[in-house]
């Protein structure tokens, strides 16, 4: 019995229609649960579907299961050991799967049809070329964000000289041609192993302070990697959802650039921010800043009616998440209003600080974006900055000459009184003063977040 | 119409959907959205499954393609099992 193609292209099309309900559903915390069940689903249907492919010899059986029961039996440990900290690292070594299947599915697709006897065309060789050389981009230059991100690699940008990648993309195109031309498959393996190279060479000048957009832009590269697979294997779904996977990633990756306020072109270009958390050199000034004692906080704090607390990545570095969900609840225990304010790049990646808010069961509703809390500043009583530096830092507003001016910032400035916890002054990762910290209504209280948080909480609860 | 020419029209539909849904996911779940299209990327075992299975495949494709089917399926198992984890998470008041 043969399956007729139409069923094939039919199931496929509910396989796209579930990706795409499943990514509606992170429109909102409450449906997303089912938007990624709907995805699973999606996922499961086309499995299932191309096992049934005519093509497939069932003597192959073995291999296709075990390759697939291997991959679970990595995949589902992983994904439940991972620390929520860690999500960069394992988000960057996904994507570098997605780039090595590419490149294998390519060379691979051309090695059957060349064994086969068809007659290969052009068109073939183009599209395997193009899916093998994103696909081995996306690979190396996967591997080189992890390494950089989990630190085995140094973050410090590594300088490579752009007429350097210039070179290999012109070699790796001439190779490319010559496969083309002569379908000798020993410049597909040359063009490959250049575009490997390129990879890496086009990632590793690239400083630990712009990784959020160098990640989200290889989930886009992976996602490309995707849709030309499915170009050379003539397969809809893999269009689809490959640019489904590319269009998330490239406006993750704008999002990111616009709250650095970096441009794409400046990033790629590579050599900002070593991205070690140790902060850079004090800046000398002559300006004084005010510090607060734990009590006269609490005190504050403990009267407010309404705070704002802005944690930034220190605070998960300290591993103060829990102690701060402690102080948030004995606030709120007293009838103060408590609300989370969230820059956009207050993590290692995109939406890494609620991930980290809501691991510390901290609930959603509480979390507010900038743009949703920046009006709120005015009119609260305590803002309390977390570890938090230059996405604070009123300058960017008013301090024409300032790198980080035109920067999108939280308006901590205006609340009546702001209290900063913060482990000495050395400015962030812009390495620009914070003019915050000078502020009249600032105050400083030195010390590492969690500790400082832990004593807030127990006086709290004393008082 | 030519095979790739219909690809080329589905592919530019579907980032037009792409770019509509996505400006459409709210910021709090950017991190699962990135897990999530993580794993739906892998539908690219889809091809190594074809490549691995096809009953003419050599060898050489075949290993190859038992290759791609692990790493992509690490990747559908693992991305929509931390997906699931971190959703999990997600708590209202």
């Amino acid at each position: 019995m043969s399956i007729p193609s139409e069923i094939f292209a039919t199931v496929y099309l509910v396989a796209s229609v579930l990706f795409i309900l499943g990514l509606k559903g992170l429109s909102h915390p409450s449906t997303a649960r089912r938007g990624n069940s709907l995805a699973m689903t999606g996922m499961a249907l086309a499995v299932v579907m191309t096992l049934l492919s005519p093509t497939i010899d069932y003597a192959n059986i073995a291999w296709i299961l075990g390759g697939l029961g291997a991959g679970a039996l990595i995949g589902i440990p992983l994904a439940l050991k991972v620390k929520m900290t860690s999500m960069p690292e394992l988000v960057a070594i996904l994507h570098s799967f997605v780039g090595l299947a590419a490149v294998l599915v390519g060379i691979g697709t051309y090695l059957l049809h060349a064994a086969g006897g068809d007659h290969v065309g052009l068109l073939l060789t183009v599209e395997v070329f193009v899916g093998v050389f994103i696909g081995a981009i996306t690979f190396t230059g996967s591997i080189v964000a992890f390494g950089k991100l989990s630190g085995k690699l140094g973050s410090a940008p590594v300088r490579f000289p752009q007429l350097g990648n210039l070179a290999l993309a012109i070699a790796m195109t001439a190779l490319g041609v010559a496969f083309a031309a002569t379908h000798d498959t020993m410049w597909l393996y040359a063009m490959t192993a250049v575009a490997l190279v390129l990879g890496v060479t086009l990632i590793i000048p690239i400083g630990g302070a712009d990784m959020p957009v160098i990640v989200s832009m290889l989930n886009s590269y992976s996602g490309w990697a995707a849709s030309a697979t499915g170009f050379t294997l003539e397969n809809n779904l893999l269009i689809v959802t490959g640019a489904l996977v590319g269009s998330s990633g490239a406006i993750l990756s704008y999002i990111m650039c616009k709250a650095m306020n970096r441009s794409f072109i400046s990033v790629i270009l590579g050599g900002f921010g070593t991205g070690d958390d140790a902060e850079g050199p004090a800046v000398a000034s002559g300006k004084m800043h005010k510090t607060a004692a734990v009590d006269d906080a609490v005190f504050m704090l403990a009267n407010a009616s309404k705070v704002i607390l802005v944690p930034g990545y220190g605070m998960a570095v300290a591993q103060a998440q829990h102690s701060v969900r402690e102080l948030t609840d004995l606030l709120a225990e007293r009838g103060v209003d408590v609300k989370f304010a969230i820059h956009p790049v207050a993590g290692r990646m995109p939406g890494h600080m609620n991930v980290l808010l809501a691991e510390a069961d901290i609930p959603y509703d509480i979390v507010f974006e900038q743009e949703e809390i920046n009006s709120e500043f005015s009119d609260c009583d305590v803002a309390l900055v977390i570890g938090a530096n230059d996405v604070v830092n009123p300058a960017a507003k008013t301090d024409k000459s300032s790198p980080i001016y035109g920067m999108p910032i939280l308006d901590a400035y205006k609340a009546k009184l702001v209290y900063c916890i913060k482990r000495s002054m050395k400015p962030g990762y812009a390495g620009v003063e914070n003019e915050l910290y000078y502020a009249d209504n600032c105050m400083m209280i030195f010390g590492d977040a969690k500790a400082v948080c832990e004593k807030l909480a127990s006086a709290i609860k004393e008082s | 119409m030519a095979v790739w020419m219909i690809g080329i029209y589905v592919f530019v539909l579907a980032c037009f959907v792409g770019y509509h849904v996505i400006w459409n996911v709210t910021p709090a779940l950017h991190t699962p959205l990135m897990s999530v299209t993580n794993a739906i990327s892998a539908i690219i075992l889809v091809g190594c499954i074809l490549v691995c299975g096809d009953a003419a495949s050599p060898l050489s494709a075949r290993i190859l393609g038992v290759i791609g089917l692990f790493v992509a399926s690490i990747n559908v198992f693992g991305g929509f099992a931390v997906t699931h984890r971190m959703l999990a998470m997600y708590k209202k008041k």
